[in-house]
């Protein structure tokens, strides 16, 4: 075996050698358990590096430096913070649901590790190859909108509940985008299987790889899923429900030391499977870019793009103001669903109008007048221009 | 066409980013405990008291007036007069403050005290890390801890500092050519009464002649 | 295998129960909602454990991810689900009981005659590529309608949220008051 195909393969034959050391009837939980243990360990390992390099890199869009005390330049400051949240005092409001209260940031944590179990990361490396994999991610995403109305009702706090009610209604919202928009590839894929939607993507010509982004509904598709994404994960500029300067904190205000931790952790590690799944979706998953840089290991070209997504993420919390809550849900309704509607019909006609250049050209112009059209129709009514005051006679 | 602004947006903090790493325009942060602005020559922080040349005490400005006392707002300045007397720097024989305490912890900074002073003797410093751990006495400064001498005010103040030397240098040289003049016509005064008419009964006793020198006060 | 039953089903089972009593006598209203959210759960993992995988991802989906969301919804909504002060009475609970019982009995009967003679028949096995392929083919019909039914309450929504526009008030009317 080739060295390239070892190192891509390395964390196989990892789970394959510790699974050798139990007997035949263990070993099948072992392996399970080993898959776990590995997704518990990288992913919030991958947390701890997003928050510095959030940190820092909104301080250099900011014209200001990160953190930059705790290690060499700031690595070290999720250290810092992972202690201080735990040794901070556990508030629970006396008149709060003991109970609900508590197990909230529980249920949340458990959904989103639980989406993880679809996700390939390298070739052969999935915890689970469901046929069904993408509805199981989407049925336990809607699971996480269930703990956060627990959240803030639990609180007893009438700020906590009017940001659950809002996180909860902006979820709502974009999930059916977020569905909607993930069709298109489930569409040409022919299965609802992230593995095979990989593979489907694995070809090249020439040099260049078929992932669904290069298509012209892959690349609507895409975009669209984002932006969706975004709004599902309550990252900026979806983050009105945990907005600090509208209400305090959104429906975790009440939440201190250690479960406000772990509503954090669970929020970025959704964010990371949800931008993962973009990935499988849409940039091709764990497939090299280019045919020649096959040698590269599959897992390190995921991780890689997985950056990149995080970087982009990072980039917009950067450069965009919040939405508020009618925009917010206007932009869902009004664009959104028409939008990615559209994209199935197109992704349709892709898939009958045959081989060839015109199926390009022509999806591509529909694609193109219909985001310019309802562009048009939606900004008629809004005077945006420089802001005029009317002072006091 | 809609989503223009974000890509222009995504433009601008992309070069912002970028430019973070090689400009210094585009990082402005200054590290503080390692790196520090210097002070412009305004800067004000906490008063300080002025001495001319190496001693303390004897070349100290300050005489004791409490004009700084009574004008200060919050009333951080306490004085206690001395009894005995000093020479300033014309040569005249002052009091000087023998307690000269200013609760930093009251005074706003208003420099109030140094408008008002006649003497130049009170002015501003511009130090600022003056934390201590000593709640009330840590932030009592008295007047040993006050007197700061004429070259750290030419540090810290230069425009000023040499304006006020310059008006100093031009009072003191206007002091001594009225004391030389004043010393000249007493002696012309005595040599005339000398080789005057033996008659002491008819030529009235000359009126000494009254010194000007204490009621003239440098203007400030 | 205890009772014949494995011991997943058991487990399974047990928890549906468990989230179904709950949500029938607990005080707290929001309380019955989470514990039917539960249960509807609980029954999924029935559905997962059967091989229907489509069903019991549909039902996480649009029970836990939907329904539950709207009952909470209406909760909050209508009452504000705090701890009601009073407690319930009734002096009819014995028929209330009998009629129970009675229903109780005919599910229990009607299930149990449904079950095949022998369980060794094998099971369909119902892909989502079949199901998908029978909407289309079978049961488009049906389909059309619950998409016309779904449209319909979308709009419906829709106009019942609107708010009613008034005629405009003149100028002078407004700021003449001053």
């Amino acid at each position: 075996m080739s060295l390239a195909n070892q190192l891509d393969q390395i964390f196989v034959f990892l789970q394959h050698w510790i699974e050798g050391f139990f007997p035949q009837w263990l070993q099948p939980g072992v392996g399970a358990l080993i898959a776990v243990i590995g997704i518990v360990a990288t992913f919030p390992a991958i947390f701890a590096v997003t928050t510095v390099l959030e940190r820092k890199g909104l301080g250099r869009i900011q014209n200001r430096l990160g953190p930059n005390r705790v290690g060499p330049l700031g690595i070290l400051q999720p250290v810092a913070d992972g202690i201080k949240s735990l040794t901070k005092e556990d508030i629970v409001p006396r008149s709060a649901d003991g109970v609900v209260h508590f197990l909230a940031p529980v249920v949340l944590v458990v959904a989103i590790f639980l989406g993880y179990a679809v996700l390939p990361v390298g070739r052969n490396m999935v915890l689970m190859n469901m046929d069904a994999g993408l509805l199981f991610f989407f049925a336990i995403g809607a699971s996480t909108e269930l703990s956060i109305f627990m959240a803030g009702w639990s609180s007893r706090n009438k700020y906590s509940l009017l940001g659950a009610l809002r996180a909860v209604a902006q979820m709502i919202s974009y999930e059916v985008p977020l569905l909607l928009s993930s069709v298109v590839a489930v569409m040409m894929t022919g299965s609802l299987s992230t593995v095979k939607i990989v593979e489907a993507q694995g070809g090249f010509t020439g040099i260049f790889p078929h992932w669904y982004v290069f298509t012209p509904w892959g690349f609507a598709g895409f975009i669209l899923f984002v932006i969706a994404a975004l709004a599902e994960t309550n990252r900026s500029p979806f983050d009105l429900p945990e907005g600090e300067s509208e209400l305090v904190a959104g429906y975790f205000t009440e939440y201190s030391g250690f479960k406000f931790a772990l509503f954090f952790l669970g929020e970025y590690l959704g964010m990371l499977s949800i931008a993962g799944f973009a990935i499988t979706l849409f940039l091709g998953g764990w497939g090299a870019p280019f045919s020649f840089l096959g040698f590269m290991p599959s897992w390190a070209w995921f991780f890689l793009k997985l950056f990149a997504a995080i970087f982009f993420f990072i980039w917009l919390r950067g450069t965009l103001p919040r939405l508020r809550q009618d925009q917010l849900m206007n932009f869902a309704w009004k664009f959104m669903l028409p939008m990615t509607l559209l994209n199935l019909l197109v992704a349709g006609a892709w898939r009958f109008l045959g081989d060839g250049w015109s199926r390009w050209v022509i999806c591509s112009l529909v694609l193109l007048f219909a985001y310019v059209l309802l562009g048009r129709v939606l900004m008629r009514h809004q005077h945006l221009g420089p802001r005029s005051y009317r002072y006091a006679e | 066409m809609l989503g223009e602004g974000i890509l222009q947006g995504l433009a601008e903090t992309a070069k912002n980013f970028a430019g973070s790493f090689v400009s210094k325009e585009r990082l402005t942060t200054v590290q503080y405990p390692e790196e520090r602005i210097a002070p412009i020559e305004n800067t004000r922080d906490f008063p300080i008291l002025i001495y001319d040349g190496n001693d303390p005490l004897a070349g100290l400005r300050c005489v004791a007036c409490q004009i700084c006392e009574k004008e200060c707002p919050p009333k951080c300045i306490y004085i206690v007069k001395s009894t005995d007397k000093k020479p300033d720097f014309v040569g005249k024989m002052q009091i000087y403050p023998t307690r000269f305490d200013i609760d930093i912890s009251v005074c706003m900074s208003c420099q109030i005290c140094v408008e008002v002073c006649p003497f130049e003797a009170i002015k501003m410093d511009t130090e600022f890390e003056l934390s201590t751990t000593d709640r009330f006495g840590g932030l009592m400064h008295n007047r040993e801890q006050l007197s700061k001498s004429n070259e750290h005010y030419h540090k810290i103040h230069p425009t000023e500092a040499a304006e006020v030397d310059a008006r100093l240098a031009e009072e003191k040289h206007k002091a001594e050519v009225k004391a030389k003049a004043a010393a000249e016509a007493a002696a012309a005064k005595a040599a005339a009464a000398a080789t005057a008419a033996p008659t002491p009964a008819a030529i009235p006793a000359p009126k000494p002649i009254p010194e000007s020198a204490p009621a003239k006060e440098p203007g400030a | 295998m205890i009772f014949g039953f494995s011991l997943t089903f058991l487990l399974t089972a047990t928890l549906t129960v468990a989230g179904a009593l709950a949500a029938a006598m607990l005080r707290n209203l929001v309380h019955c909602a989470l514990s039917l959210t539960v249960t509807f759960g609980g029954l999924a993992l029935l559905y997962l454990q059967l091989g229907a995988q489509f069903a019991g991802f549909s039902q996480i989906l649009v029970y836990i991810g939907a329904v539950a969301i709207l009952v909470v919804f209406a909760i909050l909504l209508t009452r504000g689900a705090g701890i009601p002060e009073y407690r319930g009475f009734s002096t009819s609970w014995f028929f209330g009981l009998v009629i129970a019982s009675a229903v109780f009995a005919l599910l229990t009967w009607s299930v149990v005659r449904s079950l095949p003679a022998s369980a060794a028949t094998a099971a369909p096995s119902v892909t989502v590529q079949s199901i998908g392929a029978s909407l289309m083919s079978t049961y488009v019909l049906p389909l059309e309608i619950v998409a016309v039914v779904l449209t319909v309450a979308l709009i419906g929504a829709v106009i019942v949220a609107m708010p009613e526009s008034r005629a405009p008030k003149s100028e002078a009317e407004s700021s003449g008051a001053k």
